[in-house]
């Protein structure tokens, strides 16, 4: 697994409260892994902080899963 | 009128966390007092306070861990989880758990706070400052407002009668309490968890009220002695914090599911000063009006009050309250007792007036007044009984609790043993 993935799950993990097993490509942060629409912005400015990038807010309703989150990084950075 | 009765009680104070912890310290005459630890005090005039002892949860210590997942700590600030610790004693003591929508609909919540979260908007406000308006939390206003402990509260227990939060300074406790109680009496709920929560123990809290001249500031050397109500060398009062909740219940309600009882409230009387916006009305007249207001509600008169819970903040204002309390009791006054657990505790503001309620719910069931420490040479002479550095054993069927707040808002509540 690369670093960013690395790293992305670690927030995750962390925000979430959700055992590092259940955070796989697919996993959609509202539907799997107990986030509310508070818990998903707060995931993306996370991320923002983490990786020093700017996530805009018609792309941040596009992170849905673990997976988008990890994809849209790695593109932007 | 429906009558209502206490059934459950939570505490989190400077002496301890949980209601018997915290009873056991103050009867010993133990100060929460100490140098701060939270903040670095180096800046401000004041460098003690009485902080919620924290710890592993053993001894009486706070360990947030024991009441909120962690990730939902993160979501909150601390007035708030102080507001959930003795909200879930308090239910828990009370063993009421509705199983029917009905029963559900019929139990609401009343928790309030003098402050809310001025820590999470002080460090909000520097991080907008620092990193702009796109780094701020989406938690932010849930975690700040006042009437988000009673949401809370509501959420965890899907408790769903009236929701709703007091907001007036040193008498929020108190207020959430006495109105609660209303609700139950007009038939609003059969239920209310009230009472108040507070954590303004920072260095925005300390210079705020540092800049009002309201907090002790010369005893640094030695801060258990620093809050001395009556006192002749008081000199501003000691800033608290924690939560004091309680559940109320329609007395039918209790007795029919044979919930232990503690007390009942007998009385609530408000009032205001229309005076001055920190200073109370030279004459207690305010003050006066609550007590007098509160009795009659009661049906009692004044010499049926054994015990009276002071508002008594260690400031200049003690010695108004002392005589219009001398001036309600009459001759009455010299066989009542009356004692500032603030001087154990310190002021605890939006949470002070039901922590203090639940301090005469355990006055009632021991029989016992706590003391008021640091009392060594008294500003003036009192007729009453001030309970000084020792708790006093007598017969208490009667208990009066007084709670006075910035901009002239006052409450007294009566709380009595329950006749059948």
């Amino acid at each position: 697994m690369s670093d960013i993935a690395d790293r992305v799950k670690k927030i995750v993990v962390e925000h979430l409260g959700v055992e590092e097993e259940k955070v796989t490509e697919s996993a959609s942060f509202i539907d799997d892994l107990g986030a509310d629409s508070l818990d998903t912005v707060e995931l993306v400015m996370a991320f923002e902080e983490e990786f020093g990038i700017e996530i805009p807010d018609d792309a941040a309703e596009t992170i849905q899963t673990f997976g988008d989150a990890v994809k849209y990084i790695k593109e932007a950075q | 009128m429906r009558r209502v009765v206490i059934t459950g009680l939570g505490l989190v104070t400077p002496l301890a966390c949980g209601v018997e912890e915290s009873w056991k310290r103050l009867l010993d005459g133990e100060s929460g007092a100490d140098r701060i630890k939270s903040f670095d005090p180096s800046r401000v005039a004041t460098t003690y306070a009485c902080e919620v002892p924290r710890g592993d949860g053993s001894d009486g210590t706070f360990n947030p861990d024991d009441w909120m997942e962690p990730k939902e700590q993160r979501k909150v600030d601390t007035f708030i989880m102080y507001g959930m610790a003795a909200a879930i004693q308090a239910v828990r003591d009370s063993g009421w758990m509705p199983e029917t929508d009905e029963d559900r609909e019929r139990t609401g919540v009343m928790i309030g706070s003098g402050i809310g979260g001025l820590n999470t908007i002080a460090e909000t406000a520097v991080l907008i400052k620092e990193k702009g308006p796109r780094r701020v939390s989406p938690f932010f206003i849930p975690s700040a407002l006042i009437n988000l402990v009673s949401g809370q509260v509501s959420i965890k227990y899907g408790f769903k009668g009236p929701n709703h939060a007091v907001v007036t300074a040193c008498s929020t406790g108190a207020h959430a309490i006495g109105d609660a109680a209303r609700l139950i009496q007009w038939g609003d709920a059969e239920v209310m968890v009230a009472g108040g929560c507070e954590a303004s123990i920072s260095e925005i809290g300390i210079a705020g009220f540092n800049a009002c001249k309201a907090l002790s500031t010369k005893r640094a050397d030695d801060p258990k002695t620093a809050s001395r109500p009556y006192d002749a060398d008081r000199d501003g009062f000691v800033m608290g914090e924690g939560a004091g909740i309680v559940v109320l219940e329609e007395y039918e309600h209790a007795k029919a599911r044979g919930a232990k009882i503690y007390a009942e409230v007998l009385g609530y009387g408000l009032s205001g000063d229309a005076y001055h916006i920190t200073a109370p009305a030279e004459d207690g007249d305010g003050g006066f009006r609550a007590m007098k207001a509160a009795l009659a509600r009661a049906g009692l008169e004044p010499s049926d009050i054994d015990y009276i819970n002071a508002h008594g903040t260690s400031t200049m204002a003690d010695t108004i309250e002392l005589a219009a309390v001398e001036r309600l009791l009459g001759d009455a006054a010299d066989t009542a007792t009356m004692s500032s657990t603030k001087s154990s505790i310190g002021h605890l503001l939006g949470a002070a007036g039901s922590v203090e309620a639940i301090f005469c719910v355990l006055a009632l069931r021991d029989q016992v007044a706590p003391p008021t420490i640091n009392l060594d040479n008294p500003a003036v002479t009192p007729r009453l009984d001030l309970a000084p550095n020792a708790k006093r054993e007598r017969k208490i069927d009667v208990a009066l609790s007084n709670s006075f707040g910035f901009g002239g808002t006052n409450a007294s509540l009566v709380i009595g043993k329950v006749k059948p």
